[in-house]
């Protein structure tokens, strides 16, 4: 890639493959994918929740990728979707990155600027009918405390917000984090209140795994955890008796 | 000027009756019309410093950069003229990016050093290009290899590895003063202050233009990242630099 000399990165724009008839192929569909992304702003910050999990269609496939990564000092990408178009994001991520440290003037990207390239770039491939397969989520935190979350999706829909979920998570994480979620909440407290929600999701979304990692985001910079497991309870009697007592097809 | 070529200096591509390439040689005279830049080696990193002589009081101070940053675990000091150097700098990033997107992982700085050599020899090739006027000293940490490198790489598109380099106007009393340091035994820290001092010997202050001191480093202490070295540490080199240089001259009146 001999390309980014002087007018800043430009990584190969990941053309659409032609087809021997002349006709072009895009991307259509993920192949390999991960679920649900949670994200809550907090006293001291912003924190992330993912699993760990990629799945090949229902298979699941890699039970140990990272889908929450650092770029930068203070800013934080969570991916659901797409496995290897995340991949692709944050090679060009980190191209930008080490384009501003070459430039040796002090100046870092700030999580909102991440946020707005990204929309930038979803947006550009899905009018170029070829999207990069991807919901994504960008926390990070300034040095002076101030805290950012917001999210992009594979046709450049962008919005902030406090309380965030991708995929399943919208669905099943999102109404527990609206009843339980204080601007004021604790580290230990939004640690826990994430937990909760990604149970929940392991219990329910069948692409999820009890394998987690949380990231967080505060004016000290940043941190991933290792990953771990959520202590899982199946003796509750929605799961001991499935239909509830009632001999009909139903569901828990 | 007209005689001195006789001929075999109008382009790169010839060669004078003893066997020269004028313009390479040309070019490297206007290396060494530059501010000395030196690069050592120590035992736990690799320090790049630059006599950078400010051509105007007006300046903004910390302008017209000669360390460069090339890569995580790369940088480079360059001498000669700094727009010809610039291009040198740009193709080194271009070939680090290249390197990584393609093998996905760090460039040892041994295999970049050889491709700017290619680079700068290309230049000599050919009857419409100019040789670069300009050398770069290349310091970088060997991922895979777990060593830190000094490489220069010359106008002629030689490229030489070092303990110790210096290249500039004040490049052969530098490499005298050099040659009596063991900096392999030292520190980057213990050697930043030698280093200093010699820029600041060299330096004449009632003929030579004055200068800014710019020096960054790839060592143990910055995680084996390449960084410009923070300002309060230069700050204090240097000082430590003008002390020892005093005290010196006191020994010297005392004789």
């Amino acid at each position: 890639m001999l390309c980014h000399s002087a007018a800043g990165p430009a990584r190969g724009a990941g053309h659409a493959t032609a087809a021997m008839d002349g006709t072009r192929q895009h991307t259509s569909q993920p192949i390999v994918t991960g679920t649900s992304v949670l994200g809550i702003k907090y006293k001291d910050g912003v924190m992330l929740a993912a699993d760990t999990l990629a799945s090949y269609g229902s298979l699941a496939r890699y039970k140990n990728v990272e889908r929450l990564k650092p770029v930068g000092e203070c800013t934080l990408i969570g991916a659901s979707g797409e496995y290897s178009d995340f991949q692709h994001i944050m090679e060009t991520l980190e191209d930008y990155h080490q384009y501003d440290v070459n430039m040796d003037d002090g100046f870092e990207r700030s999580p909102a600027e991440i946020y707005n390239l990204l929309r930038t770039i979803m947006y550009n491939r899905r009018n170029k009918f070829n999207p990069l397969w991807n919901y994504l989520l960008i926390a990070g935190c300034k040095k002076d405390g101030t805290a950012f979350l917001g999210s992009v999706d594979h046709i450049g829909t962008c919005y902030e917000d406090n309380i965030l979920a991708t995929g399943f998570g919208g669905h099943l994480a999102l109404p527990i984090l609206r009843k339980k979620w204080r601007p004021d909440l604790e580290e230990g407290e939004a640690r826990a209140l994430l937990e909760d929600c990604m149970r929940v999701l392991f219990y329910r979304d069948c692409r999820a795994l009890n394998r987690i990692q949380i990231a967080k985001a505060t004016a000290e910079g940043t941190v991933v955890s290792d990953a771990y497991k959520v202590d899982t309870e199946w003796s509750l009697a929605s799961f001991s008796q499935p239909k509830a007592g009632q001999d009909t097809d139903g569901s828990w | 000027m007209s005689s001195t070529g006789a001929g075999y200096d109008l382009s790169a591509t010839t060669f004078s009756p003893d066997g020269k390439i004028f313009q390479v040689e040309y070019a490297t005279k206007a290396v060494e019309n530059s501010g000395t830049a030196m690069g050592v080696r120590c035992k736990d990193g690799v320090l790049l410093a630059v006599e950078k002589l400010l051509i105007s009081k007006m300046l903004v101070a910390g302008s017209n950069r000669r360390v460069h940053g090339v890569s995580k675990h790369v940088g480079m000091a360059v001498a000669g003229l700094s727009a010809d150097a610039r291009q040198i700098v740009y193709r080194g990033r271009d070939e680090v990016a290249g390197y990584i997107e393609n093998y996905g992982s760090q460039m040892p700085p041994s295999m970049l050093a050889d491709r700017l050599a290619q680079y700068v020899h290309y230049f000599t090739l050919h009857g419409s290009l100019r040789p670069f006027g300009a050398s770069v000293l290349v310091a970088g940490y060997d991922v895979e290899l777990k060593k830190h490198e000094l490489y220069v790489v010359e106008p002629s598109g030689v490229m030489y590895r070092y303990f110790g380099a210096a290249v500039g106007k004040g490049r052969q009393a530098a490499k005298t003063e050099m040659e009596k340091l063991k900096f392999d035994d030292m520190t980057c820290k213990e050697a930043m202050k030698q280093v200093c001092k010699i820029l600041h010997v060299l330096h004449d202050e009632a003929k030579d233009k004055p200068f800014e001191l710019e020096m960054s480093w790839v060592c143990e202490e910055s995680g084996w990242k390449y960084q410009a070295v923070p300002q309060a540490q230069v700050k204090e080199a240097e000082e430590w630099a003008k002390e020892s240089i005093e005290s010196d001259e006191m020994d010297d009146d005392e004789d």
